[in-house]
């Protein structure tokens, strides 16, 4: 078990390697002079190739790959100034460091990430059991089309919506606005309420869908008709073998959305005027600023990746025939 | 009251008062999108304790849908049963939820065909054979892993102290069945339904697991239904047979009636396709023309006619308008409008030879 995580670990290593390198090469690929855009509009060739030396821009691609990538594990002297390790360089348009930036944003896609993937699993899986319990009743019809409507509709549509209803005739959420947990934890969270309960639906209805037919396709299993024969009642046959069965392609979703969900919510965050990574991503491309994007993506890759191990490692405990495989 | 005797050939068993299972004019049907099928259709039969009825017929003949309907293991969201089944005096069919609850794995269970998607992956053998035992007799956790212990001892499998705390995907397929039996039996169920328990074992681990159910009869009276499509298990484990076709007993017997004087065509022709080990190379097997009927829009009159080699010989269009009554006689009997007397001079002349037995 242990070997296995090690080498899905260096794997993980590896892909993310992989992609930074791609976002790195590809950064110059863009039109885009940087320079030009931190250097105002009477900008001279001289100005331009200074700026491009503070940058490090006037050194190969890949010469500038490699220092970026060991700035990140051992930090860099950069003309800018010294960056701490983990370097992720200065940005572009503000001349701050990356990092900084990331950690001043994080709060918000965290809180977001997780109250948000707490709504969509909860509601998402009750649903989905109780549609599949009551298979062909009213409830399950009427659950099925409130899904395939969240599936169908867009954030930046519920969302004034909810805001306009849920915040402004009713009063019940608020309107949205960053977090501040040092200063402000209960307003931390009735702040992002409403955002996460906006994000969660398009995602809650794609679990009770998955849900309903896992539940579905699992209790005409034969392992679950033994369990009636055996005279379990129906209630234990749902829950532990049934839902047991289910649990494994539920996980791998969950994994999959929660590691999304990490790496920023860009419309999410848009819509409620929220400052998180989604927000910083969209910043980053819109200026060309490459270390912030570089600094994004890796965060969001990384997320997702550390997600993805989990959701292996998790396996194992939910599936005894992984564990030994 | 259990006979551990088997009275041979003499298929009636006259015991004192009502058979300890009584199935009378079975009706289940399915609700399907393309229409009502009729998967079993009019079935009556008795079983005594400590005796054992073999239920054979071709695949889709409704073997397993009898007995899941026994069990009350059919969804009622779109099975329809109909008829009587009493279980030892007490009513089945319609009886609530949970009343089938106490009696399903307990007084009655069934060992499923294919062991290795009949059991749960994700539990030990010993949790899943403990879980009824504990359900049905409040024992603790301790007393059901023991008594999963000694069952796996029971059925044979080497070191059950070990094994009990396996998955199945951990047991070959021999031992995995026989942990599936374990499981059946752990309740000392007094109605056993063998759900070709053997079909998909290599002939030597078959034979061991039919003189298993076999001792574990003798030790305790347990009524078996076997369900199988193999004449050869019939033979072996079998007090009576009952031949199922198209949801309906055809044909009824002494294991010994059924299968040296066999009365229904169906029956004929699934003896003389069977290859036999002693029979010349040269002699093709007779397979039954044709292919079982769609319970959805079964024949009308006698189910069989379409596939049957005799109809003519009973004249008019009898066969096609007529559903013919299974008329027993001492529990022995066969649903067919032939005369006996012709049935007998056919087989005699013109099956027998086929199957090779000298009369």
């Amino acid at each position: 078990m242990l070997r296995f995580l090690v080498r899905r670990a260096l794997g993980a290593i590896v892909i993310l390697v992989l992609i930074s390198a791609v976002t790195y090469f590809l950064f110059f690929a863009l039109p885009a002079d940087p320079a030009l855009l931190s250097c105002g509009k009477n900008c001279g060739p001289q100005e331009v190739a200074l700026i491009h030396h503070n940058l490090g821009l006037d050194q190969p691609i890949p010469v500038q790959y490699w220092h970026y990538m060991v700035g990140l594990f051992v930090g860099r002297d950069m003309p800018i100034g010294h960056c701490d390790a983990p370097c992720f360089g200065f940005s572009f348009a503000n001349q701050q460091p990356v990092w900084d930036i990331i950690k001043d944003r994080y709060p918000d896609t965290l809180t977001l990430a997780i109250m948000g993937a707490a709504i969509f699993l909860t509601i998402g899986v009750g649903l989905g059991l109780i549609s599949a319990a009551k298979q062909g009743k009213l409830f399950d019809k009427i659950a099925s089309g409130v899904s395939l409507t969240g599936q169908s509709v867009q954030i930046y549509f519920i969302g004034p919506l909810a805001i306009y209803v849920l915040a402004d005739q009713l009063g019940w959420l608020d309107h949205g606005h960053d977090v501040d947990w040092a200063h402000n934890p209960v307003g931390s969270i009735t702040g992002m309420l409403l955002p996460a309960l906006v994000m969660s639906v398009i995602f809650w209805s794609n679990y009770s869908r998955q849900t309903r037919s896992l539940m579905v396709e699992q209790l005409s299993e034969e392992h679950v008709r033994t369990a009636r024969a055996k005279g379990m009642s129906s209630r234990y046959v749902f829950f532990r073998y049934a839902l047991r069965g289910a649990m494994g392609p539920i996980v791998t979703i969950f994994g999959i959305d929660l590691g999304s969900v990490f790496g920023g919510a860009i419309i999410t965050e848009t819509t409620f005027g929220l400052h998180g990574i989604g927000q910083l991503a969209v910043q980053a491309v819109l200026q060309t600023d490459l270390p912030l994007e570089m600094g994004v993506m890796l965060f969001g890759a990384t997320a997702i990746v550390i997600f993805n191990v989990l959701i292996d490692a998790s396996y194992a405990f939910i599936d005894p025939r992984v564990r030994l495989a | 009251m259990t006979t551990l005797t088997r009275p041979e050939g003499q298929a009636s068993s006259q015991d004192a008062g009502a058979p300890f299972l009584s199935v009378r004019d079975l009706y289940v049907q399915f609700a399907t999108e393309d229409g009502t099928v009729k998967a079993v259709d009019g079935l009556s039969f008795d079983l005594e304790r400590g005796r054992t009825l073999g239920i054979v017929g071709e695949s889709g003949s409704g073997k397993s849908v009898t007995n899941l309907a026994v069990l009350g293991l059919h969804n009622p969201r779109n099975t329809t049963i109909s008829g009587e089944i009493v279980l030892d005096g007490q009513e089945l069919t319609g009886a609530s939820s949970r009343t089938l609850e106490k009696l399903r794995g307990n007084k009655m269970a069934m060992i499923f065909q294919d062991s290795l998607t009949a059991l749960s992956p994700y539990y030990t053998v010993g949790r899943q054979i403990s879980e009824p035992f504990r359900k049905h007799t409040g024992a603790s956790k301790k007393e059901g892993r023991d008594r999963a212990i000694e069952m796996l001892r029971k059925v044979g499998i080497p070191q059950p102290q070990t094994r009990v705390d396996d998955y199945p995907h951990q047991f070959s397929g021999g031992m995995r069945q026989r942990a599936m039996i374990a499981l059946a039996l752990v309740c000392d169920p007094e109605l056993l339904i063998a759900d070709e328990p053997t079909t998909a074992l290599d002939v030597t681990v078959q034979a061991q697991i039919l003189d298993l159910l076999k001792d574990l009869q003798q030790e305790t009276g347990t009524a078996i239904i076997f369900i199988t499509h193999d004449l050869g298990v019939v033979a072996n484990v079998c007090d009576d047979v009952l031949v199922m076709y198209a949801g309906r007993c055809v044909e009824r017997g002494s294991v010994r009636e059924i299968l040296k004087t066999p009365q229904h065509p169906y029956a004929w022709g699934l003896l003389s396709s069977i290859p036999r080990l002693s029979a010349s190379v040269d002699v093709p097997l007779q397979p039954i023309k044709g292919t079982p009927p769609s319970l959805l829009n079964p024949p009308s009159g006698c189910p069989f006619h379409p596939r049957c080699a005799f109809r003519d010989q009973v004249g008019g269009t009898r066969c096609q308008d007529e559903r013919p009554p299974l008329a027993l006689e001492h529990g022995r009997g066969s649903a067919c409008h032939l005369p006996a007397e012709q049935k007998q001079s056919i087989f005699a002349e013109r099956i027998q030879p086929l199957l090779g037995q000298a009369g």
